[in-house]
């Protein structure tokens, strides 16, 4: 059993459902990084999902095509990203570790290459925002002969026919886009989410993660009565901005510390 | 005989192409692949099609015989396709004009472009104005600096220009903020893409539509000179126009095919606009597999060129495959290259070309020289150059 998916049998069997922050690798600073993954983890997450910079990220809005910037300022990409996860692992053998980012980086490296220092890296699950399952057979095979989750987004505009074929090649859990739109866009429906949520259920026994669009302690508690996992993203990297260098890890934990209570109270 | 057949059923051009956007736009793409799929053939939309290119358009564009500029380079007889001409000044129109029609058809109320020179947003502009569309246009901050009377141009046909202020400021940056407008407002909005790049099916649409460059061309080499030219020249920035011209020669024996990139400050200097002739490695950016200008992290590096419309780090798949087939050779002509080619043209023929058709031309004349006179060149001018006087003034010290 992969550790993402032991987390999540564990929270199932407390009645809980997983908060997963993210961040930006070397966002505001690559200094900062693995020290921020500790604190998240201090304040409640159950994983981390870790964004790798990338030069044109299209499906995000302008929080997090920020970070990137912030980070790519100092040069940070796909290898740092990966010595960081390792940095992490040296204190902290259970969190999983989820990298998300585009496709370009990992086709620098190349799909087995990667595979392999992600393995090395003892990273758990990947989301590739432009990798549709129809392009991307043969890396979603690397990643699972290493027992790493390959993680898939499901929009409100997938058809029924297509959320088959994702799941198929999906391991972990399955992230529903609760937005069409880009990361940190308004305006959640949540009768509309949850209703998409229970369509998906029908075609798969995987986790559902629900992001975009969670941006308070409300939007987090009610989503995380119809989701097994909440992520939040460009309220935590807006926390981060805000923040300089002396209140970096109290801001973030004192946001981690409210959106904890809201999901466990749901 | 094999006949050309690309791509296949999912947009891939061997390796190149592809459908690599984020989930939210599948079903979009799923939805546009199957209208254009339902009328590309169909002889309604044809004839409609036919209909706006010969009276809005105003085509078929004319041949030229460039006699004097010819002589003047002292080699092969150099033919010029005059895409110039058309209406809104460039090749943009064929597609925009194309594209324009199946968003009517699909009932899409709102159409959103990228642009670097501001033609194809000129065109999707002039287009969304004659059928009553709300239009948006995404372009980089720095280009809209060195084309000023194109972004006047799109506001007086009722557009709204939004600058693009992150990353390069470019062509690229334009793309990646299209996009997303498109995956908000994907329900009413059709995203008018202007070159042979990004997901499936638009590489395949965009040549499509402007392969009517090349058919054109074809029954007017035939007329004019009775056989068709030795070699066939157009720059490649994206690589509309050079696929359009392209794509009816490709089973043609004898006919090279030579695409022209930007080499900027020099191929040397690292300050291009040249994936094809760098050999840059193969990646995705915007949708599809294609060479790509990025460093070893797979970050997409700024490009140089003085001219907009080829500053782009990726290319049109197809290109891609044509180049490793070794069907279509691909070169690149610096900055100053391109320059003294514009004004070779202004002063010999009495046309201003573009500054992305100068490149073409720069690459013509080096060509030529190598071959007999009773050899032909045919250039695809695809653009009028009154949009870069500003950019060519400034180079002169001159303000206008």
């Amino acid at each position: 059993m992969s550790r993402i998916q032991s987390v999540f049998a564990t929270l199932k069997q407390q009645g809980k459902t997983a908060l997963i922050p993210y961040i930006t690798a070397g966002d505001p600073h690559p200094k900062c990084t693995v020290s921020l993954m500790h604190t998240l983890v201090k304040y409640g997450a159950d994983m981390i999902e870790l964004g790798v910079p990338f030069s044109d990220p299209m499906a995000d809005g302008p929080v997090i095509q920020r970070a990137s910037e912030r980070a790519l300022l100092h040069k940070v990409g796909l290898t740092t990203v990966l010595e960081m996860v390792k940095t992490f692992r040296e204190t902290d053998q259970n969190t999983p570790i989820i990298l998300m980012g585009y496709a370009n980086p990992i086709e620098a490296i190349g799909a087995l290459a990667f595979a392999d220092r992600a393995k090395a890296a003892d990273v758990d699950g990947v989301i590739t925002v432009d990798y549709p399952p129809e392009e991307c057979g043969e890396f979603v095979k690397e990643l699972r002969a290493r027992d790493i989750d390959p993680v898939f987004l499901l929009s409100p505009t997938t058809e029924p026919k297509r959320v088959e074929l994702i799941v198929s090649q999906a391991s972990g859990f399955v992230y529903y886009v609760s937005l069409k739109g880009v990361t940190g866009a308004a305006n959640l429906d949540i009768a509309e989410v949850a209703e998409r949520v229970a369509s998906i259920r029908q075609k798969t026994n995987l986790p559902v993660g629900v992001g975009f669009g969670i941006r308070d302690a409300a939007t987090a508690k009610a989503t995380a009565a119809i989701a097994d996992a909440v992520v939040v993203g460009s309220r935590m990297v807006l926390a981060i901005e805000a923040s300089n260098e002396d209140n970096l890890l109290s801001n973030v934990a004192t946001l981690m510390i409210e959106l904890k209570a809201a999901v466990d109270a749901a | 005989m094999q006949l050309y057949d690309m791509p296949d059923a999912r947009g891939h051009f061997g390796q190149y192409g592809g459908t690599f956007v984020a989930e939210t736009l599948v079903e979009a793409l799923d939805e546009l692949r199957m209208t254009y799929e339902k009328y590309r053939h169909d002889p309604v939309f044809l004839a409609e099609l036919a209909y706006d290119l010969k009276y809005f358009v105003g085509r078929p564009s004319p041949i030229y015989h460039a006699k004097r500029w010819s002589d003047r380079v002292g080699g092969a007889q150099i033919y010029l396709k005059r895409e110039d001409l058309n209406h809104t000044g460039a090749h943009k129109v064929n597609n925009t004009v194309g594209q324009a029609l199946l968003a009517k058809r699909m009932g899409k109320p709102r159409v959103i472009a990228e642009t670097g020179a501001g033609q194809h947003g000129v065109a999707t502009a002039t287009i969304a104005a004659r059928l009553g569309l709300e239009c948006v246009v995404y372009m980089g901050s720095e280009d809209i600096k060195r084309q000023a009377p194109n972004v006047y141009r799109m506001k007086l046909l009722g557009a709204t220009v939004v600058p693009v202020e992150s990353g390069s400021k470019t062509l690229k940056d334009a793309l990646n903020e299209a996009m997303r407008d498109w995956v908000t407002n994907v329900h009413n909005t059709f995203y008018i893409i202007g070159t042979v790049a990004g997901p499936h099916p638009y590489p395949m649409m965009v040549r499509d539509f402007q392969a009517v460059i090349g058919v054109e061309a074809k029954q007017q080499m035939q007329e004019m000179v009775g056989r068709q030219p030795d070699a066939v020249v157009a720059c490649v920035g994206g690589g509309s126009n050079a696929m359009g011209i392209f794509y009816p020669y490709i089973d043609v024996p004898n006919v090279r095919l030579i695409g022209v990139e930007a080499a900027g400050l020099g191929m040397e200097t690292g300050k291009h606009a040249a994936p094809l002739t760098a050999n840059s490695p193969v990646g995705v950016l915007h949708g599809n597999r294609t060479y790509l200008m990025q460093d070893v992290d797979g970050n997409i590096i700024e490009t140089h060129s003085i001219s907009a419309g080829l500053d782009y780090p990726g290319v049109g798949p197809e290109h891609a495959w044509l180049k490793d087939i070794k069907r279509a050779e691909y070169v690149a002509v610096t900055d100053d290259e391109a320059m003294t080619a514009f004004h070779s043209l202004c002063r010999t023929e009495g046309i201003i070309p573009a500054l992305e058709s100068s490149h073409a031309l720069a690459y013509a004349e080096k060509l030529a020289k190598t071959m007999s006179k009773d050899k032909i060149v045919l250039v695809n001018l695809s653009g009028r150059g009154d949009k870069d006087i500003n950019t060519v003034a400034k180079l002169a010290n001159i303000t206008l």
